[in-house]
């Protein structure tokens, strides 16, 4: 047994335990958590593997490369199985307080691990059209996740959620055809063979724009967000949490997948178009978030914004600028998930979503204030925590010229930072609003929570500020992570040696 | 052929971009069927139409005989098939709950959620 096997085994496996255990609410729960931690596990495995030994490689059934369906895991997908099963433990534990019985006799636990089961699969392939597969297996799971309950708000979030990412996998199935016959191979390191030998990039740049739009619209990147904001704040709070962090940075992550290692031809035009997109992106995602009053909806702006600088880093395409995006990715989906699960914690003891209505949490729960500030302050992009050194990277490579954008890229810069200005304005509003300013006279008393409720909530949160932290303290450890990354990003060829056995 | 496919695909995405954009919620399931099945056409369409040829590789070489036909699109189209069945059986699920929750078939009723 391998670490990249075992990672694609563990979620199906807790998916189907927590299936069997049909009758049995403790085993369920169990199921679910233990299944996480398992992932964990394996995902820490991986990653020690991958940083050792470099690139993994899995023939399923034996078929080689370019025949059969090849697994990969290289230092970027690494990564990702890793945070997400880091999601996943944090989500499973806090959905033990939070997720009703209803929802969770329905099979919540198991949805929970078949979406992180496409996940993880999306990261680890290396094969276009599997990457379509397990986009369906995450889709399919995260739907059922956002309309278990069947509360009105869940489905009208449910139905545009559904129908945008179903036209956005019509965008990449009709891609992968259209790819198909152009270059006559399915597996990304074949296809980026084929792509180099190509004399006349110019369709291929037509197709490249067919998976911009696929991508970009699961991404949330703009002008495609607009499911985003109008069904992220519809589910539970767990599930929004693991929405927020994870689904949409399976988008960013395959744009960057195949804008490094297939269409980088023609990069005067598609990473132009990036970095154009990239800086609305930012704009808009922060400017929708500083009008809004609702806890959850001003984070759903958040995360297009954020999503905005992870898209510029690809767009700038130097190694700084890579290895920035990708350490970016890892310090967003901890935050952002956090900042999503406390959002709960601030419903749960002030009975409401909306900022206006909540107040004085920090005189009634000083520890949740606490727990706030920290990935809050993150995402602002205050020293010394991670959001300050994602940010840093990000502006410093926009700023070192070496790209080929040349002086846009500065602009984009001043962008980057004034939107950062603007997202620290909005946390400072929610840290006004619902911790700062005195409760409203007509708001019910503060709840309490039971013990047994405050560790399963405050648990989770304060492991992930805790990762926050340590990644501030020791930007330089986890830096270094991202760094190799970006370099086996940028130079495609270990990627294609691992895979096809030859030195393209 | 691919010319008589190319303009019914191209009929048929136009079909579907007509029924999303419409407010009913049972023309919006049909434009997600009409979607799917164009795409899946593009799929068919895209590498060439062989007629009469057979998809077999000469036994000493890896790969296809120029001229054959390629089987690779048509297990593709099959696992695009299955997945959009599953899909779009969900799908109507979820609308007709939806439509019940809400009381109307109009996507317009639906916006108490948008930002």
């Amino acid at each position: 047994m391998d670490p990249l096997t075992l990672s694609l085994l563990v979620p199906p496996v807790s998916g189907v335990a927590c299936l069997l255990a049909w009758n049995s609410p403790a085993w369920r729960k169990f199921c679910g958590v233990a299944g996480m931690a398992a992932l964990l596990a394996s995902a820490l495995w991986l990653m020690a593997d991958v940083s050792a030994n470099g690139i993994r490689v899995l023939a399923v059934g034996n078929w080689p490369a370019p025949f059969g369906i090849v697994m990969v895991a290289d230092l970027t997908a690494a990564i990702m199985v890793l945070v997400t099963a880091i999601t996943g433990l944090a989500v499973a534990v806090y959905s033990l307080a939070e997720i009703d019985e209803g929802r969770e006799k329905h099979g919540y636990f198991a949805f929970l691990h078949f979406m992180l089961f496409g996940v993880c699969g999306a990261f680890l392939t290396g094969d276009i059209f599997n990457m379509f597969v397990w986009f369906e297996v995450m889709l399919i799971s995260s739907f059922v996740l956002m309309a278990l309950g069947g509360e009105r708000p869940q489905l009208e979030g449910a139905v545009k959620y559904v129908v945008l990412n179903l036209i956005s996998s019509a965008f990449f199935l009709a891609a992968c055809g259209i790819l198909y016959a152009k270059l006559g191979t399915l597996n990304l390191a074949d296809l980026a063979v084929r792509a180099r030998e190509l004399a006349d990039p110019a369709l291929l740049t037509v197709t490249a724009s067919l998976f911009l739009v696929a991508f970009g619209l699961k991404a949330g990147i703009f002008p495609l967000y607009f499911w985003l904001p109008a069904s992220y704040h519809t589910p539970p709070v767990a599930v929004s949490a693991v929405f927020a962090g994870l689904l949409t940075k399976v988008g960013v992550y395959a744009l960057i997948r195949v804008f490094t290692l297939v269409f980088d031809q023609d990069i005067g035009f598609t990473h132009s178009l990036l970095l154009v997109l990239a800086g609305l992106t930012m704009v808009t995602g922060v400017l929708g978030a500083v009008v809004q009053y609702d806890f959850r909806r001003l984070l759903s702006f958040h995360i297009i914004s954020q999503i905005g600088y992870m898209i510029l880093g690809l767009a700038l395409f130097t190694p700084l600028a890579l290895a920035g995006a990708v350490f970016y990715i890892f310090h967003h989906i901890i935050v952002k998930a956090n900042l999503f699960l406390i959002s709960g914690v601030a419903h749960k003891l002030g009975g409401t979503f909306d900022l206006k209505k909540l107040g004085g949490l920090y005189r009634s729960a000083p520890l949740v204030a606490i727990l706030f500030f920290i990935p809050a302050m993150s995402l602002g992009g205050i020293p010394p925590l991670s959001g300050f050194f994602a940010k840093f990277a990000v502006v410093k490579a926009s700023l070192a010229g070496d790209s080929v954008h040349g002086t846009a890229a500065a602009f984009l810069a001043a962008v980057a930072l004034a939107v950062g200005l603007l997202t620290l304005f909005s946390m400072t509003k929610i840290w006004a609003e619902a911790f700062w300013k005195k409760a409203p006279s007509d708001s019910p008393p503060p709840r309490r929570m039971a013990a047994r409720e405050a560790a399963l909530l405050l648990g989770p949160i304060a492991g992930l500020a805790a990762i926050t932290l340590a990644i501030g303290f020791a930007p330089e450890f986890f830096f270094s992570f991202a760094e190799r990354a970006a370099g086996q990003l940028l130079d495609p060829r270990e990627y294609i040696r691992a895979v096809t056995g030859e030195a393209p | 052929m691919e010319l008589v496919l190319a303009i019914t695909i191209g009929a048929l995405f136009a079909a579907a971009a007509y029924l999303l954009l419409r407010r009913s919620i049972v023309k919006l399931v049909l434009g997600i069927a009409l979607l799917s099945q164009a795409v899946n056409l593009v799929i068919l369409t895209a590498p060439g139409l062989r007629v009469g040829a057979s998809p077999f590789v000469p036994g000493d070489s890896t790969a296809l005989a120029p001229g054959a036909a390629d089987p690779l699109p048509q297990a593709l189209i099959l696992t695009a098939i299955v997945i959009s069945f599953g899909v779009l059986a969900f799908s109507l699920a979820l609308f007709q709950r939806a439509d019940k929750s809400v009381g109307s078939d109009d996507l317009d009723d639906l916006k108490n959620t948008d930002a």
